[in-house]
């Protein structure tokens, strides 16, 4: 393989090979957290703490670590950065950690890391790993700031916990979307995402896995 | 090399020098950031519990206003004070069988009581009483929910109602957050004329008609097991087997303030 460019290792996952988009991994860290604004753009910077620093110290180790056991060697790097992600959150951000609870604990078993770990990381050079884990939890980040705007605006009238629509209960004149609140529609936006994105670039669209046959019969009827 | 790599020898030394190295960075981390951990928990407790005393403002510095707040144990059983550690963890004397017994019946579901409880005393300028706050839990729907119940000086008008941990259905049970709901407890009374637990949660609303309105609390509609989930608490903990006894000794003046502060002088 030659060696990829560091530019478009760090731009590629952004929209061309979205791990949101086009992978369609780490949904459900995505659907969780996006309520709003201050929880979304948390997760975003633990992922992309995270990501970068197990690329980079996968590949470091990379010519050491035993294939049958490799797994297992990369969820325990990853694990023990998420854990340094939650005690940290939870002693300079108590209140984030409150919301983003168990979902912290949870960006362990968020498929892009592992993704990236196994894929690029394991036979790449450490800062290439990084960069390229910094491309991807950016990528991650672009899609759950937009579904995170969404909701927050629709569902609550805020951004950042700043009214921007003032919403009835406060006495202005924005009915809330509660259905933007709750998990479901972040599926909905997520599929407009990539509605939008394979409208844009339609390579990015996926082949039919079978084609109906043309019709054989010609006689108009029978 | 290739070879080498894959050895069971290589194998042990990777998975061992990985889990060191892994070992040492999150302990490390676990052991000097846990003060700062500590301190948000407790912050947050002080919070809730202003909260309930309606006593929160938005903003405020909650170390400082918590300075007016003073921490006593009370023995269930007899309503008197007792003493006890900083430290002491109501949660965990609970489990403990030497600190607690086994409630039966269990309205509240919450199957064994520590026989030492904790509750907080606010004091106004003057440095009279003018809160009383108890912590209370009970079952729900789902879940144990973790509170603080206010009351006035009188040791019977609720000053206010709060939640900080439980996990009821969100917007049904999960209501019981709802600042609304939790002012239709302000001012209600717990004791009727005899002395007797009268504070109850009714179904539905408490219309003006409603006889006694001054012990009913609306409903939650959608949400009567939680309802009645609360009700049960509420009535446990300010009944004989909760702080009934130390409330008695409240409202009949038995911590008149002369006593009261010569309890504290000897505490200093």
């Amino acid at each position: 393989m030659a060696q990829a460019k560091a530019k478009d290792v760090l731009f590629e996952p952004i929209f061309n090979n979205n791990p949101i988009a086009l992978q369609i991994l780490g949904i459900c860290s995505a659907l969780a957290i996006t309520t709003n604004m201050q929880t979304t753009l948390t997760m975003c910077l633990a992922v992309l703490f995270v990501m970068t620093l197990s690329n980079f110290s996968v590949s470091l180790i990379r010519n050491h670590i035993p294939s049958n056991i490799r797994i297992i060697v990369q969820m325990t790097i990853i694990t023990s950065l998420v854990i340094i992600v939650d005690q940290t959150l939870q002693a300079f951000a108590y209140d984030i950690s409150r919301q983003l609870s168990v979902f912290v604990g949870l960006i362990i078993t968020n498929c892009i890391i592992m993704g990236r770990a196994e894929a690029f990381a394991m036979s790449n050079s450490p800062v290439m790993s990084a960069i390229d884990g910094i491309g991807n939890a950016i990528g991650y980040s672009i899609v759950l700031i937009f579904v995170g705007v969404c909701r927050e605006l629709f569902g609550s009238g805020s951004l950042m916990g700043i009214n921007i629509l003032t919403p009835v209960t406060e006495g202005g004149w924005y009915q809330t979307n509660g259905l933007m609140l709750l998990p479901p529609s972040a599926f909905f936006l997520i599929g407009f995402f990539i509605w939008f994105l394979r409208a844009w670039k339609p390579a990015q669209v996926e082949e039919e896995p079978y084609r109906i046959a043309p019709n054989s019969r010609t006689s108009e009827a029978f | 090399m290739a070879n080498n790599r894959e050895s069971i020898g290589n194998t042990l030394k990777v998975a061992f020098f990985l889990c060191l190295v892994c070992a040492v960075v999150v302990s490390t981390l676990a052991v000097g950031l846990r003060p700062a951990q500590h301190d948000n928990r407790t912050q947050f407790r002080q919070q809730n519990i202003l909260q309930a005393a309606g006593l929160y403002e938005r903003g405020m510095d909650v170390r400082s206003a918590f300075e007016n707040i003073e921490r006593r144990f009370v023995d269930i059983e007899t309503g008197e004070y007792v003493e006890r550690s900083e430290d002491y963890d109501q949660r965990r004397a609970a489990r403990d069988p030497n600190e607690s017994r086994a409630v039966s019946p269990d309205p509240a579901g919450i199957r064994r009581q520590a026989h030492v409880a904790e509750v907080f005393l606010a004091r106004d300028e003057a440095g009279e009483i003018n809160r009383i706050i108890l912590p209370v839990h009970g079952y729900g729907l789902w879940s144990t929910m973790y509170g603080f119940l206010a009351l006035e000086a009188d040791a019977n008008t609720i000053a206010g109602i709060g939640f900080f941990d439980h996990a009821e259905t969100p917007g049904l049970g999960g209501e019981i957050d709802n600042p609304r709901w939790q002012e239709n407890w302000v001012g209600k009374k717990l004791f009727d004329d005899d002395g007797n637990v009268a504070i109850e949660v009714i179904k539905g609303s408490v219309g003006p008609d409603v006889p006694d309105r001054e012990h009913k609390i609306d409903g939650l509609s959608g949400a009567t097991i939680t309802a009645n989930g609360v009700n049960h608490m509420v009535q446990f903990w300010v009944g004989e087997r909760g702080f009934g006894p130390y409330l008695e000794r409240m409202r009949e003046q038995q911590y008149g303030d002369d006593s009261w502060a010569a309890v504290v002088a000897i505490e200093e």
